[in-house]
């Protein structure tokens, strides 16, 4: 343990990040339309000096050197998908802020949609048992559960009231 | 089906805790990123000498000629941990018969000549990246960096950090030797 | 001495800790009522003696007791007082101090306040907030001593991380673990009524408070990170979807889940056993958050002490309370299905709905968060996952969520008429859709999504007025008869109604502050112009500032709007000399309109001198951020201060009685 934080002390004095403002004046594009795509895509890659953090606000000497070869690339005439393809040949999908879509990260991408699916379907499946059993008709009510209901009327007509 | 749904917390739960339990456990340094490079040919690249300093430049041809594996550091002499390496790789150079180019990332060559004529210089190539462009297409991470590339020009290992320490040494050593270097005189 | 007290009393809090976690418990079974009352009695003294030990750490950092290794290490003696004072929350060893304080604060508080609870139920309450704090102060006495002292006491402190130093984050800890840590006594609740088997709509009203109070504290907790973000870290942004601060988002998700669910509890007998899940998950949630940012599995942008070693007992701790507490719930949940019966369109169901959209968004993030390290165990292969998946993923989760927030209040509990509804809300609609194609027309090429937030936030902001005008029945009984039932509308409605309008006025900050940034960088010198958003700025140089433990150089920036001078901004770089590092600090003018963000820095290009990296950012709207935010929580005090939550005891007992234990299906 002690050996490991070594390393990264180690490696923090190589290139020590420090939070703020990241792109220079000298780095920016004149054409408008270039440089919003050079920022649009340097928010998508990870600075991979830093802890955590995109290369468009890293000061590190490395993101500075990604943003400023990404704007080159961007003037040559690359597309985008050319300059991300481009990095992760030497970096691999650790740049990518965005994960890419691969059999890997299959579940990433679809953990949202399948666990909003499977919820909606356990509540389909609640509410129509409930609605079966209220349908039934008070009369299906055990009489604990009829003076149950009153009295909680009862209560919202004192909160209402109060 | 319902007991079953009960139990779901937990057990997703106790996955979460063994995943964490490994992040704890597994010998890994959170911040390390992989190299995209090992297994693969190593990058298209010609750098010229250091002005002033007596060793040729490095380019891919220089790795690509055969013979045994190599070792590429990455190195410079603003970077204090690369002091405490250099006396590791000049041992090595010297004791072990090991191959050793360098590649000299963003230095005046000013600082880097004094550095090398106050240390000495145990590399026999070594490659001036003023810009730090070839040290991207390596796809540096930080200095210092090691590389071990085999006589056909296949990057087989990297090494993050300073190699320092009997642990670090042993690592780079046995990677070494994985990769068909062979001691002299053995 | 006054460190060996502090250190004394937190020895003597564990085993006061250890009395509390069994006694009051095994009394609870035995219907022992002096063993249960001993549950108020240890609480309460624990309390006091956690108290001491902070207050005795507290001291030492106001004294620059540099005997104190906890104070060599995260003090100076020319830091400014406040910042002292700050600092015995600044490190690992403090802010875990900080942790119990506030875990015996809540324990302490139900005690005091908790006469009304039956004393079965106080008792177990106390004796699993006992379990909690043993865990905690032994984590505390045997790995992270904060008054362990140094044999040769240096002359001076290390200073702290001079990014720390500052107003909003030295109250970000307190705040956030109010609310984090508040969540401890709501799982304690949750877990005793596991073990007495029994959960009631009673049960409900006593936790209500706690929970509200919580959930309070820790939105406040993490607007003050998002704002100290933005004003400190020198380039505007106030949220990066970190490890860090997605572990303190997750339980103000699940949080606000369950605020909403134990309403359904408390009114309709209905979703029991999914609110003590809630409940547990919630605290759950915080541990995790608690393991995240200590052990360093994660990588975070916030840097902050990591210790494997230590990670490991907070996994322990970690696995004993959510691992014992889920499985307490598996076994013992199936008993506590409740009665209360309701049709599909219902407040019932909206309900439901909420509680899936936030408990998926939690579960998104939660994924988004820990998936990198799944991947790694797995194939040894690093991915990173960055904003640009929550935004693909969290938003179009949270957008219907804001929808639904409009339309829940107008649902009646059990049956609701949905055609009565859409009648009330066709102009709502109407309205907020001419914003979103308004919106996206008038900003072509611009995100999609900014127009469809805005279209959600419009509709919830128009629907939330809308919804207290039908209530005090405004316009259809005479203006004073609207007005009556205005003052007699209960508090927690204006909550309620407050923190929704506030979700909305955020919703427009975000948008605004994200879409639509505009953003000039230039290198400056004495005269440089910089014209943005309206505004002439003209940089009229920089002079060298002494602070008490940095020197800074202050550049100096003339603000004109139409030729009239407005202000003068006063962007600084510090240096503090004893860290070893500089910071950022923003200069900023806020209008209602935006916010004009200026800040300084030294050229990245060393061969660049005499000039200074000039970044000017002008935020549309973010001050909605905080305006919003500020909703949010009023509306949480607002409901806290409702005084059904406090009426005395008799009713509530004569309630408990009558709605008991419902038999199981």
């Amino acid at each position: 343990m002690r050996r490991l934080r070594f390393l990264v002390a180690a490696i923090l004095i190589g290139v020590a990040p420090i939070l703020s403002l990241a792109v220079e004046p000298d780095e920016i594009l004149d054409d408008p339309v270039l440089e919003a795509r050079a920022r649009e895509i340097s928010a998508q890659v990870r600075c991979v000096v830093c802890q955590n953090e995109s290369i468009d606000t890293s000061n590190a000497g490395i993101a500075r050197d990604l943003r400023i070869l990404i704007r080159e690339r961007l003037v040559a005439g690359d597309t985008d998908q050319e300059i991300f393809d481009f990095l992760v040949a030497r970096y691999g999908d650790f740049v990518l802020l965005k994960p890419p879509f691969k059999p890997e990260t299959w579940a990433l991408w679809f953990a949202p949609f399948v666990i909003a699916a499977a919820g909606a379907a356990g509540i389909f499946v609640l509410v129509r048992r409930v609605n079966r059993r209220a349908a039934a008709g008070p009369g299906q009510l055990s009489e604990e559960e009829l003076a149950q209901i009153e009295k909680i009327i009862q209560n919202e007509k004192a909160e209402a009231d109060s | 089906m319902k007991r079953f749904l009960l139990f779901l917390p937990l057990v997703v739960a106790l996955g979460i805790g063994a995943f964490a339990l490994w992040g704890l456990w597994a010998d890994r340094n959170p911040k390390e990123v992989p190299s995209a490079l090992i297994s693969k040919p190593a990058p298209e690249f010609d750098l010229p000498p250091i002005p002033g300093v007596d060793v040729p430049g490095l380019k891919r041809a220089d790795l690509t000629a055969g013979g045994p594996p190599v070792l590429v550091n990455v190195f410079a002499s603003w970077c204090v941990p690369c002091k405490a390496e250099h006396a590791v790789l000049s041992r090595l150079v010297k004791e072990k018969g090991v191959v050793l180019y360098g590649i000299n990332y963003k230095n005046k060559a000013e600082d880097a000549r004094n550095w090398l004529a106050d240390l000495g210089n145990p590399y026999s190539r070594i490659g001036f990246d003023l810009s730090g462009r070839v040290a991207i297409e390596w796809g540096l991470t930080g200095v210092p960096e090691t590389f071990i590339v085999r006589g056909d020009g296949t990057v087989v290992y990297r090494y993050v950090g300073p190699i320092v320490g009997a642990d670090a040494q042993k690592k780079v050593m046995s990677a070494l030797r994985e990769a068909g270097w062979k001691e002299a005189g053995k | 001495m006054i460190p060996e007290i502090g250190h004394l009393a937190l020895a003597l809090a564990l085993g006061v800790a250890l009395v509390q976690s069994t006694i009051p418990m095994i009394g609870a079974s035995r219907g022992n009522l002096t063993w249960m009352q001993l549950g108020t009695t240890t609480a309460l003294v624990q309390f006091v003696l956690v108290l001491i030990a902070f207050a005795a750490l507290m001291w030492a950092f106001v004294v620059s007791d540099f005997t104190v290794l906890n104070v060599v290490a995260n003090s100076h003696s020319l830091k400014p007082m406040i910042f002292k004072i700050a600092g015995t929350w600044g490190s690992h060893e403090g802010s875990l101090l900080l942790w119990v304080l506030i875990l015996t604060i809540f324990g302490g508080g139900v005690a005091l306040f908790g006469a009304n609870i039956p004393d079965a139920l106080r008792a177990r309450t106390l004796s699993v907030q006992g379990w909690i704090s043993v865990g905690f102060l032994s984590f505390m006495l045997f790995t992270s001593n904060p008054f362990t002292r140094v044999p040769n006491p240096p002359l001076d402190g290390n200073d702290m991380n001079p990014l720390l130093q500052d107003i909003g984050i030295a109250l970000h800890p307190p705040f956030l673990y109010l609310g984090y840590v508040g969540f401890s006594i709501v799982f304690s609740f949750a877990v005793a009524a596991l073990i007495e088997g029994r959960i009631d709509a009673a049960w409900a009203r006593w936790v209500r408070p706690w929970t509200l109070a919580a959930w309070t504290l820790l939105t406040a907790g993490i607007v003050l990170g998002s704002w100290w973000a933005y004003y400190e870290l020198g380039w505007g942004g106030w949220w990066f979807w970190d490890p860090v601060e997605n572990v303190s988002f997750m339980p103000w998700l699940v949080g606000t889940a369950l605020l909403h669910s134990a309403i359904v509890v408390e009114k309709r007998d209905a979703f029991k056993s999914w609110t003590i899940l809630l409940a547990i998950l919630t605290f759950s949630l915080s541990l995790l958050g608690t393991f995240v940012v200590r052990s360093g599995v994660l990588t975070s942008v916030h840097a902050f002490a990591t210790d494997p070693a230590r990670g490991f007992y907070i996994l322990l701790l970690l696995v004993i309370a959510v691992g014992g507490s889920l499985a307490l719930f598996a076994w013992r949940a199936p008993a506590m299905e409740g009665g209360g019966l309701y049709r599909p369109v219902s407040r019932e169901t909206g309900l439901l709905i909420n509680n899936l959209l936030l408990t998926t968004a939690a579960a998104t993030v939660l994924f988004g968060t820990l998936y990198p390290l799944v991947l790694e165990a797995l194939t040894r292969e690093k991915i990173s996952v960055g904003p640009p998946y929550y935004n693909a993923s969290f938003v179009p989760v949270m957008l219907p969520m804001v929808i639904l927030a409009g339309i829940g209040p107008f649902l009646s509990w059990k049956r609701a008429d949905l055609g009565g509804i859409a009648d009330r809300l066709k102009w709502a609609a109407v309205v907020a859709l001419g914003v979103g194609i308004v919106t996206w027309y008038v900003t072509t090429n611009g995100p999609i999504l900014a127009a469809l937030a805005l279209l959600t936030a419009t509709f919830l902001l128009i629907s939330s007025v809308q919804e207290w005008a039908w209530r005090i029945k405004l316009g259809q009984v005479p203006l004073s008869e609207a007005m009556r039932r205005a003052r007699n509308l209960p508090r927690a409605h204006y909550g309620m109604t407050l923190a929704h309008a506030g979700l909305g006025v955020l919703i427009f900050g975000f948008v605004g502050s994200t879409a639509w940034k505009s953003e000039v960088t230039t290198f400056a010198e004495a005269g440089t112009r910089v014209e943005i958003a309206g505004f002439d700025l003209t940089f009229r140089g920089a002079e060298d500032v002494k602070g008490p433990n940095y020197i800074a150089t202050r550049g100096i920036l003339e603000v004109e709007k139409d030729g009239k001078s407005i202000t003068t901004l006063y962007p600084e770089r510090r240096n503090y000399t004893i860290a070893g590092s500089s910071t950022t600090e923003s200069s900023i003018y806020s209008t209602p309109a935006g916010d004009l963000y200026t800040s300084i820095r030294e050229p990245a290009d060393e061969n660049i001198r005499d000039k200074w990296t000039l970044r000017v950012v002008y935020e549309p709207l973010v001050g909605l951020i905080w305006l919003g935010s500020a909703l949010l929580m009023l509306g949480g005090l607002l409901s806290l201060s409702d005084r059904r939550l406090r009426v005395g005891a008799p009713a509530r007992k004569k309630r408990r009685t009558a709605m008991a234990p419902t038999p199981a299906e």
